[in-house]
């Protein structure tokens, strides 16, 4: 099994020697890197590529690590035991499988992707510690003993909201997804819209790294934001010579599919202003 | 083999355990790397390193250890060691197309390879003048059982690989992400989040099911019972140092207040110059009109309230000794007085001092402060926040 290039997903070396070392070493693997760099992507493209099952869990901060192994719906049982039905004697009716349990029960070798893991609690990675490692769990109330059939490619995302535990690090292979250079950048772009227009790609990466480059952006603009933005260009049919009326103009035409905060706005209708008077 | 590399490593900081450093062999060992350097250098970040913060020290250790490995040249290898024949044949099947190899097969001899090997070396050698072909510390021989570990090589076999004249960990491109970066309010509202105490307050939302089987148990029907969803009930008092020497830190300040804001749900702050006094205010415009007294706050927030002072503490010292001593009016009582009453009211308190670290010793009134406080001071960084949300719970 290796995981290269496909065809919508350009990867560079080093990401795809992470994946294949996770994958050969059947470890799990940490992706983190700029919101939009497609992390959560990866795990998707993972799976296609490699003809797999792909299951997913995605965390909330509210989620707790064993509701990815498994629930146990004791209202409904005490409720089923009002009424006299049936299904109340055994317990096991009641037991509802998380996403873990089911990526571990696939036939075939699956894809877990857990996704955001930062978002949850300081303690739900410590949580899945052994779980991850041993790919097995015990549920109490059977005390029954779930071990993966075949064990899963695990990736993990982290967007860097907290630190996660060294315990836990430990355990993975970690992957930083760098922002992409103009060359990959414009290798992405032209897979997601194969037709575009050599110029207009050349003067829409012009325009937008050097957006990126402006100092005190509180949130840089990503590939995700320049693949929205390129399809608002193509969808609107924009000349290329409208991309760069004027050069004094700081704010891009279109410029809400890039710029997300409303101080990074006013940031460029600043630097505009400035730019006019000079 | 690489434990020079592993303890360099540690050395610089960077937290590898024994853990790691076996999966990464074991990663070798299944020849993951491929004989390429790049390819090692990525296998090694990937096992090794995990945090992005690290990627620049470890891209320079990286370099250090394995810089100069390249130059060796292959020849000199086979020349001076006796290698493994299957390490051999594999290089072999690197570098010979199949006839090629097949015609030295038909003839059966390993000398016969060795000879065919070395000449095909040279030649390459040659023709690519030399720069291209190169061993370096990549990979590991797949024949771990052997004993032996010739450090890998790489055998340029693409052409495109070699236009990269400069080698990734050389570019040391995740040097911004190195430590030092800029804190802005979500990594401060992070550090802040390790304060919490868990309470249950408010209306009863979430389902009780202890209470409710035991209930229903009692009962003998169904007997639902619910309680209030848990937050964070835990309760902050900030006081504020502004003007003079603060003005310096105003926007590093803003944003600790706006991090702090958003995470507590109970917090309190008042404002004050230099020193607590018997007077804070609320707003900065009236301040001498609308001043609180300080008394009633100590009466009015209890103990449970956790206190934090945010301030450079550089003053004068009479600032904080003396009766009369404060630079703006006159003090009945020393700063001093005033900083023990608050101390002794909220016995769990910080000052959190916006300066760097390394200059607090020039200070005398930091020092003093600090003495105070007893050593409860921190500085306004990432670590500076986590270790006083640590003195503080």
């Amino acid at each position: 099994m290796e995981f290269k290039n496909t065809e919508n997903y350009i990867t560079t070396k080093d990401l795809e020697m992470a994946v294949n070392a996770a994958i050969n070493l059947e470890k799990p693997l940490l992706i983190k890197g700029e919101p939009g760099t497609g992390k959560t992507e990866l795990a998707k493209q993972v799976a296609l590529k490699l003809g797999l099952e792909l299951f997913e869990w995605n965390i909330k901060s509210t989620t707790k690590a064993h509701q990815g192994l498994y629930e146990y719906d004791a209202v409904s049982r005490l409720r089923d035991s009002q009424l006299g039905d049936k299904k109340v004697n055994d317990i096991k009716n009641y037991i509802n499988k998380g996403t873990i349990w089911m990526a571990f029960s696939s036939e075939e070798r699956a894809v877990l992707l857990i996704d955001e893991i930062d978002k949850a609690d300081i303690e739900f990675p410590n949580d899945l510690l052994h779980e991850l490692d041993k790919m097995k769990f015990l549920i109490y109330e059977t005390g029954e003993i779930i071990s993966a059939k075949k064990r899963p490619i695990v990736i993990i995302t982290s967007n860097n909201e907290k630190e996660l535990p060294d315990a836990f690090l430990r355990r993975c292979f970690f992957h930083y997804i760098q922002f992409p250079d103009q060359e990959t950048l414009a290798k992405i772009i032209n897979v997601h819209f194969p037709k575009i227009k050599n110029n207009l790609l050349q003067s829409a990466l012009e325009i937008f790294f050097e957006i990126r480059e402006v100092p005190g952006l509180k949130k840089k603009p990503s590939t995700s934001e320049i693949l929205d933005w390129i399809k608002l260009l193509l969808v609107e049919d924009i000349p290329v010579s409208d991309l760069k009326k004027d050069p004094k103009d700081m704010l891009p035409i279109l410029y809400g599919a890039l710029l997300k905060n409303e101080q990074d706005v006013q940031l460029f209708e600043k630097l505009a202003f400035i730019n006019r008077n000079r | 083999m690489y434990t020079n590399f592993f303890l360099d490593l540690k050395k610089f900081g960077i937290p590898v355990s024994i853990q790691e450093y076996l999966t990464f062999l074991e990663c070798l060992k299944n020849n993951l790397s491929e004989f390429e350097i790049e390819k090692f250098y990525f296998l090694a970040r990937a096992t090794l390193v995990k945090h992005e913060k690290f990627f620049d020290r470890f891209d320079q250790i990286f370099s250090s250890n394995f810089s100069g490995y390249e130059k060796i040249n292959i020849k000199t290898i086979i020349d001076k060691i006796e290698l493994p024949k299957e390490w051999l044949e594999k290089l072999a099947e690197k570098l010979l197309n199949k006839d090629q190899l097949n015609e030295i097969k038909s003839l059966g001899s390993f000398e016969k390879l060795m000879e065919t090997l070395k000449k095909r070396l040279e030649e390459q050698k040659g023709r690519h003048q030399g720069g291209n072909k190169w061993v370096g510390t990549a990979g590991t021989s797949p024949f771990g059982a052997y004993g032996y570990n010739p450090e890998g090589i790489r055998i340029g076999q693409q052409e495109s690989r070699h236009k990269k004249a400069v080698k990734v960990w050389d570019k040391r491109i995740f040097k911004n992400l190195d430590e030092n970066r800029e804190i802005g309010t979500r990594s401060m509202k992070i550090a802040l989040k390790r304060l919490r105490m868990w309470a249950r307050n408010g209306l009863d939302e979430e389902l009780d099911l202890d209470n409710t089987i035991a209930s229903t148990a009692r009962s003998g029907f169904l007997d639902i019972k619910t309680r209030p969803e848990k937050e964070n009930a835990v309760k902050i008092l900030i006081f504020f140092d502004v003007g003079g020497s603060m003005d310096a830190y105003v926007s590093k300040i803003q944003e600790l207040f706006s991090a702090a804001r958003s995470a507590f749900k109970h917090i309190e702050y008042y404002y004050f110059h230099n020193c607590l006094y018997e007077g804070v205010w609320k707003n900065n415009r009236r301040r001498w009109e609308e001043q609180i007294s300080t008394f009633d706050l100590i009466h009015k927030f209890n103990k449970d309230y956790k206190c934090i002072f945010v301030g450079d503490a550089a003053m004068s010292p009479y600032e904080i000794e003396m009766v009369g001593g404060a630079n703006e009016h006159h003090n009945n009582e020393s700063g001093r007085t005033w900083l023990e009453r608050a101390r002794s009211q909220w016995p769990n308190n910080i000052w959190i001092n916006p300066t760097h670290e390394d200059y607090w010793q020039y200070t005398q009134s930091t020092l003093m402060l600090q003495e105070i406080f007893d050593n409860r001071m921190v500085p306004l960084t990432l670590n500076g926040l986590d270790e006083g949300m640590r003195l503080l719970n």
